[in-house]
């Protein structure tokens, strides 16, 4: 890519260092963002990549170290220094007002609040020019609630824009777009570059990593380990870097499909705050087989799983068991059906912070297994949990320790045990890794591999692409609560799955904008 | 400034910050006090003594305790399952009418009989005036803490109306009162002589049996998976609804018993004056006892200490016993502290 001068850094951190507690996020930090250039930020989840850049923007304070933009040192903590040195932030979760229109929200701070009056003809004139410089299509008059998330994005990137800002960081700006949607951002970032900015992007998807920047940095528990050109470098090179380890992905064999053991049919559910529900799907899950679901989040995910845990009951349309029909709904009826489930938040959902591993592993059985007559029977119940531990390898300090102790790999190694140690035939695993490094990944990936091999019937939920074509031996789409037809694994490219994903290719109704 | 969550307190950490919050309570007594005109370490001493100085004030103490360990556990069983219940004080005098109905001549039964039944219709009494509030909330979604208290002031009126109409005592010379309970439907003293009625005990034997219940059996471990996380145990098949229901009828159930050992025990007869804010001062009791049910014995002996000794210290020195309510509510916003500070760690940014 043209431009880069890297003469003259635009933004220089030096030896930045942040403790939370023993924890240490980043230590040491060092790296200088030139003109025109992309600095791909690589590092699993928890290595420090979103901490560095909240100590860059303002947001945390680092113990030690030095930020400098154009030349000039950063007053620690203020975000508002920030901004006005030029920095502009996108951050993982948008930070949109829902019920404000797309200029408003790219005025909003920009501008005194105390002003008699937002000058709005000033501001969309500039709203319009940049987003026809910078290829961002949006109507500055919409409403945020009525964007997609492809759209919200562009705001984003809009706000940053209409601050001047010169340098961009986009915190895993990919993990919410489908890869057409991909495709128009990396557009947006050259455009960018070429003409003079310099940025900042966080992410864990290689090929994007190597597809957008100049130069890799690797993270891995807050320490940089490696720094490469970009063109001297391959996604084998990097996955080791991020690693630190070579970790293999457990070989899947075929499977050998058996009975329907969960199908529904024409079925609907009622939307859940503004995420559809379901729209009249079909969907069969068969023994020895994993279905996955891919899609863009809030497409119906929630109501499909809800469903299926038994926290919500079809609106019509028929649900049935191993060729029964299902009635009373219930979460303990679906329990007692054998369907494990695997929440998508392991935090709120899956687990009581506050309880130990012993309440927790019982959470679902305590009523069946574990109490008589209204006592609790705690020696067994603890015996049991002292040999999930083992079992399912949970590294903890014993069955007393608080579970929000644990991290988010043991924690999910935990519920694991919790739902598969009851032999299910059928298994619910919503977004099941996310949030896990590789090593964990692996071992989630692995046992639910061994369950379908055992004779369950597996519905993998993710966002993420990858995961979804490498475990599935069935794919399905979901996109505004519509479920596609079932594509075999290895007959669908991911550009293919994704005109599924952004709406396109479903009869009859037409996607809206 | 920030707040940054601390994983694991330490032991020290968790013992040295209530200590220091009691040690903060007495230093703005005494600041208190001595504007007051008196000198603090006397009105201090008289608090003690008030409270503990003779076999009298000690009885005093625990007969004041007794209804404030009944609705401070309570509160406490409510409050741990995130049931915001602000209405023991209507549950209480709930109580206390189903004793003043069935206690005045109603039923001629022997006392052990007769007590059983007395105390069993209070504890349903004061249930059923919780499960209405709770109805609401898990059926229309209606937040308990506005419902619960308006029902406070709804009940006392009831019962203003009752003492002045169907309950009130033909031979109480037009005072608003009802009549005095036949000596059946008393609760006897624990030794004879001694002002100390047996309502000590079984407030002390609740105590215990909610420890039990929230440690051992299946509804106290549903009830706290409810409390710390309804999501979760929603999820995990959980009743939540019928718990919450569960957790109400034992909570109003528990403050009922206050009503029915105040007049069972103490007073012999209704009032209007029956409580002066147990109700109300349970909640403090249970917000001390870190809503530990045994906590609450402490916690509610703490309490009614202050109570008695502040009413003793103000006969002898002159400092007004409102000093009570001070110290009280400063014990409190101290603990609240406390607990925050052993959970979050401040940070300057």
């Amino acid at each position: 890519m043209s431009g880069v001068d890297s003469a003259q850094p635009v933004l220089r951190l030096q030896n930045i260092t942040k403790r939370f507690g023993p924890v240490t996020a980043n230590e040491a930090v060092t790296f200088d963002l030139a003109k025109g250039e992309v600095i791909a930020l690589l590092g699993e989840n928890g290595a420090g990549k979103t901490t560095l850049m909240n100590i860059l923007f303002g947001q945390y304070t680092a113990d030690e170290g030095q930020v400098s933009v154009f030349g000039k040192p950063l007053p620690p903590g203020n975000p508002r220094a920030a901004l006005d040195a030029g920095v502009g932030m996108v951050h993982q979760h948008f930070t949109l007002a829902g019920n404000l229109t797309v200029w408003e929200n790219i005025v909003l701070g920009a501008q005194p609040l105390h002003a008699p009056r937002l000058r709005a003809g000033a501001a969309k004139a500039k709203i319009r020019a940049l987003s026809e410089e910078f290829q961002l299509k949006v109507d500055p008059d919409a409403k945020i609630s009525a964007l997609t998330v492809g759209e919200r994005q562009r705001v984003e990137i809009l706000k940053a824009l209409y601050r001047d800002a010169r340098i961009l960081i986009l915190d895993e700006p990919t993990a919410v777009l489908t890869p057409q949607e991909t495709d128009a951002l990396f557009a947006t970032l050259r455009k960018a570059i070429d003409l003079g900015l310099s940025i900042v992007f966080i992410s864990h998807k290689l090929h994007e990593v190597m597809a957008i920047s100049n130069r890799v940095l690797v993270l891995r528990h807050g320490k940089l380990v490696a720094e490469r050109a970009t063109l001297d470098t391959d996604r084998a090179e990097l996955s080791a870097l991020m690693v630190g380890a070579e970790t293999s992905a457990p070989e899947l064999s075929r499977a050998t499909p058996g009975a329907p053991l969960l199908s529904l049919a024409q079925l609907s559910t009622p939307p859940i705050g503004t995420a559809p529900g379901l729209r009249k799907i079909d969907l069969t899950l068969r023994a020895g087989q994993i279905t996955g679901l891919a899609g863009v989040s809030g497409n119906g995910q929630a109501a499909l799983s809800d469903l299926i845990s038994g926290l919500v009951s079809p609106q019509s349309g028929t649900f049935e068991i191993a060729g029964s029909p299902v009635t009373g709904w219930t979460p303990r009826t679906a329990i007692a059906q054998g369907i494990a489930r695997i929440p998508e938040d392991r935090h709120k959902t899956g687990t009581i912070a506050d309880f130990d591993l012993t309440e927790n592993t019982i959470l679902e059985t305590y009523a069946t297994q574990f109490s008589k007559r209204g006592w609790m029977n705690w020696r067994g119940a603890k015996a049991h949990a002292e040999a999930l531990i083992k079992t399912y390898d949970v590294r903890c300090s014993g069955p007393d320790a608080r579970i929000r102790l644990l991290s988010g790999g043991n924690m999910q190694k935990l519920i694991l045990g919790r739902v598969l140690e009851n032999a299910p035939r059928i298994i619910l695993a919503n977004q099941p890794v996310r949030g896990l490094d590789i090593g964990a990944v692996n071992y989630v990936h692995g046992r639910l591999a061994a369950a379908r091999d055992a004779g369950a019937a597996v519905l993998l939920i993710s966002e993420d692409l990858d995961e979804i074509m490498r475990l599935s031996d069935v794919i399905h789409v979901i996109s505004d609560g519509r479920l596609s037809p079932e594509f075999a694994r290895g007959t669908m490219q991911p550009e293919q799955l994704g005109v599924w994903m952004a709406g396109d290719g479903f009869e009859g109704e037409n996607h809206a904008a | 400034m920030r707040l940054e969550p601390i994983a694991n307190p330490s032991l020290t950490r968790r013992l040295t910050l209530p200590a220091l919050a009691i040690v903060a309570t007495i230093v703005i007594a005494s600041l208190l006090a001595l504007i007051a005109g008196g000198n603090p370490f006397a009105v201090l001493g008289q608090i003690i003594i008030g409270a503990f100085g003779s076999k009298f004030a000690l009885l005093e103490t625990l007969n004041r305790a007794t209804p404030l360990i009944f609705t401070g556990l309570a509160i406490a069983v409510a409050f741990r399952a995130k049931l915001w219940n602000i209405g023991a004080e209507a549950q209480l005098y709930a109580g206390a009418v189903m004793v003043a109905v069935l206690g005045t001549g109603a039923l001629q039964l022997p006392a052990p009989l007769l007590l059983t039944i007395m105390a069993l219709a209070a504890m349903m009494a004061g249930a059923f005036l919780l499960l209405v509030p709770a109805l609401l909330k898990t059926r229309l979604g209606v937040d308990e803490v506005v419902t619960t208290l308006l029902f406070n002031f709804i009940f006392l009126l009831f019962v203003s109306y009752l003492l002045e109409g169907p309950l009130k005592d033909p031979m109480g010379m037009g005072w608003p009162k009802s009549a005095h309970l036949i000596p059946e439907a008393r609760l006897p003293r624990i030794v004879d002589g001694l002002r100390l009625h047996w309502g000590f005990a079984l407030a002390l034997i609740a105590a215990v049996v909610v420890w039990v219940i929230d440690a051992k059996t299946t509804l106290g471990f549903e009830m706290r998976a409810v409390g710390q996380n309804a999501e979760a145990a929603r999820f995990a098949g959980i009743p939540v609804t019928k718990v919450i229901l569960k957790t109400a009828l034992l909570s109003g159930g528990l403050a009922a018993l206050a009503g029915f050992s105040e007049v069972a025990g103490l007073k012999g007869s209704l009032t209007l004056d029956l409580s002066p804010g147990f109700g109300y001062t349970g909640i403090v009791v249970a917000m001390l006892a870190l809503l530990h049910p045994l906590g609450v014995v402490v916690a509610a002996l703490f309490v009614a200490a202050i109570f008695v000794g502040a009413d003793s210290m103000s006969r002898a020195i002159g400092v007004p016993s409102y000093l009570a309510d001070i110290m009280l509510a400063t014990a409190l916003l101290f603990m609240v502290l406390a607990i925050l500070l052993t959970k979050f760690r401040v940070r300057r940014d």
